[in-house]
């Protein structure tokens, strides 16, 4: 396994609010990485340290040997492509537009749209499944279409690494499951996902690579299958639940013993 | 096949050249208008140098020019406002930074000598003073549009005072110059005044037109904005000085002309259909408005010229209250 992108003993935090202390990760190239943990456990505020949203306190994010901080700014931006969780459109912006602007760390001051940049995002929107609201304002859309607009603009961006923080929150179980058959795709040829999500069995369906997180720290790294079991699940989320094969692809599924009373 | 965005630019060409169309033609009027009326062949006669007419290249050309140039420079501080708080009420007359550089101006004309290159330095000085209030203020774990806003309009009512403050104690004659002037006026505005300040505007409008593909990119938010590769600490610091060094040279010769960074960003994101706030629409609406309000500021009293200030302020109340309805129901 090699990694280009890695954490060095990163410390995180908010002020004097502590997230993480001395963490840290190798981000395996070209696999599929999902995040899991509870709610506040700094999944996010990791996935904004590897993009440089979050300068840690202590220890580097490199890479490709070389700390993030220290990259041009555009130059980054077309290595790691990122979506928040809530990101906020302009007033009045249709989809296209907002598709196009992926396309800024690709132009310059004299050439401004090319070809390549419609191509781009012609193909991020098939994608993404939103090429028929293209010509829709993005305030008019749902929770779950403005999600995928949003992944088409960081698709337009085409970048080598996607970074995505819990890119099926708002969306219906048939797109959930769509957007993790796009990511698999996207890793076929080549690029490198990390995602944190909320669903560990869609995290060990999909992933490659598995990090689990609970308080700041990593609890458990490594294959789905290797790693998840019932003592895991209970330690990271404090949930008793038997584990059984995937019925369709045999992957580790959990199923919480809790019951209504 | 370049599909993308052409409705748009066809219509920011549109616009623009209407908008260019429209100044061009107020600047016309501007030239005819007067005490005595003078045809557009007189006009054309007296630019083209085939005529000599004191009245017109030296008396209502600047002024003509500074409406249009002044107005410009107003709507781009306005609309680089605008974007860094993310709220359309963010403009630097409502925020106090016209009231700030104003105390500048006066703190020059009562204390010091009042020679121009003092006051403008002490309209700079004054606008810059008020924006590290306001952002030392309104920061608190982090930036927000809104908090910056509602500190703003407190910090514009306690500067207006100190305003007025310091015009009751100036000598009578001070006062009354200072009076006529707080209100924002072109009246009688020369060549001598111009020089200076055009050429600090033509500079600040320059450095933000080249990166105005950058303030577009940074109103997606902060988030996207780094990530998809914009340079954000440095962004903003070029939009305030933009913003302050605009509003701060216009206050130094003019004074304090409210409501054009104020509207002229909203309506010309309106008239161009556009998402976000773009610059060259508001330069272009705030260039209109302005020299529109001066117009009318000369003929509403005729003789008389009224204060260009006095129209804007009341054209502008009736906006800002619709604004704030329309802010509060979305709240």
């Amino acid at each position: 396994m090699t990694a280009r992108l890695t954490a060095r003993d990163i410390t995180l935090r908010y002020g004097d609010r502590v997230v993480s202390t001395r963490l840290g990760l190798d981000v395996p190239d070209r696999a599929f990485t999902a995040v899991v943990g509870p709610n506040a456990c700094g999944k996010s505020t990791l996935l904004r340290a590897f993009v440089r949203l979050l300068r840690p306190a202590e220890g580097r994010v490199e890479l490709d040997g070389r700390e993030v901080a220290g990259y041009p700014h555009k130059a980054l931006a077309r290595e790691l492509g990122f979506l928040p969780q809530d990101p906020l459109a302009p007033e009045d912006i249709r989809v296209r537009q907002l598709v196009g602007r992926g396309r800024f760390p690709h132009q310059s001051l004299v050439a401004a749209w090319s070809p390549r940049d419609e191509e781009a995002v012609t193909s991020a929107m098939a994608s993404a499944g939103v090429a028929d609201l293209a010509d829709r304002l993005v305030h008019e859309l749902s929770g779950g279409q403005r999600q995928r607009v949003w992944m088409a603009m960081v698709l337009a961006q085409q970048t080598p690494y996607l970074l995505l923080d819990e890119p099926t929150s708002f969306l219906d179980i048939t797109h959930q499951y769509q957007l993790l058959a796009l990511l698999t795709r996207l890793r076929d040829e080549g690029r490198t996902v990390i995602a944190v999500l909320h669903d560990i069995n869609q995290a060990c369906r999909f992933a490659d690579h598995l990090v689990a997180m609970k308080d700041g720290r990593v609890v458990a790294e490594g294959v789905p299958a290797d790693v998840v079991d019932a003592g895991l699940i209970k330690d990271v989320f404090d949930l008793p639940s038997v584990i059984v094969p995937d019925p369709v692809t045999g992957t580790p599924m959990v199923v919480p013993t809790l019951q209504g009373a | 096949m370049n599909v993308f965005g052409i409705r748009t630019e066809r219509r920011t060409v549109w616009l623009t050249a209407s908008l260019l169309a429209l100044a061009a033609g107020l600047g016309l009027l501007g030239l005819c208008y007067g005490a005595t009326w003078s045809g557009p062949g007189e006009v054309l006669a007296a630019l083209t140098g085939t005529e000599r007419s004191v009245v017109i290249s030296e008396w209502r050309l600047p002024r003509v020019l500074a409406g249009v140039v002044f107005g410009a420079a107003l709507g781009v501080a306005g609309a680089v406002f605008q974007n860094l708080t993310r709220n359309p009420m963010g403009s630097p007359d409502v925020i106090g930074l016209d009231a700030g550089a104003y105390t500048g101006a006066l703190f020059a004309i009562t204390v010091l000598s009042g020679t121009s290159g003092q006051l403008a330095t002490g309209s700079v000085v004054g606008g810059l003073l008020v924006s590290a209030v306001i952002y030392l203020l309104s920061f608190d774990r982090g930036f927000s549009g809104l908090r910056l806003v509602v500190i703003g309009i407190a910090v514009n009512a306690m500067v207006t005072a100190i305003n007025s403050w310091i015009v009751l104690r100036a000598e009578l004659e001070v006062a009354i110059a200072a009076v006529g002037w707080s209100a924002g006026s072109l009246n009688g505005v020369g060549w001598a005044d111009l020089r200076i300040p055009f050429s600090v505007i033509a500079v600040l409008l320059a450095l933000m037109a080249c990166r105005a593909h950058a303030v577009q990119q940074a109103a997606l938010g902060d988030a996207i904005a780094v990530t998809t590769g914009v340079g954000l600490g440095r962004l903003r610091l070029l939009m305030v000085l933009v913003g302050v060094g605009c509003t701060a040279t216009v206050t130094a010769v003019a004074g304090p002309i409210a409501f054009i960074a104020l509207a002229a960003p909203q309506i010309g994101r309106r008239l161009a259909g556009a998402a976000g706030v773009p610059l060259l629409p508001a330069a272009l609406t705030g260039a209109v408005l302005l020299q529109g309000a001066d117009l009318l500021a000369q003929m509403l009293l005729a003789p008389a010229a009224l204060p260009v200030g006095v129209v804007s302020t009341a054209i502008g109340g009736c906006y800002l209250i619709w604004l704030l309805t329309k802010e509060v129901g979305r709240a």
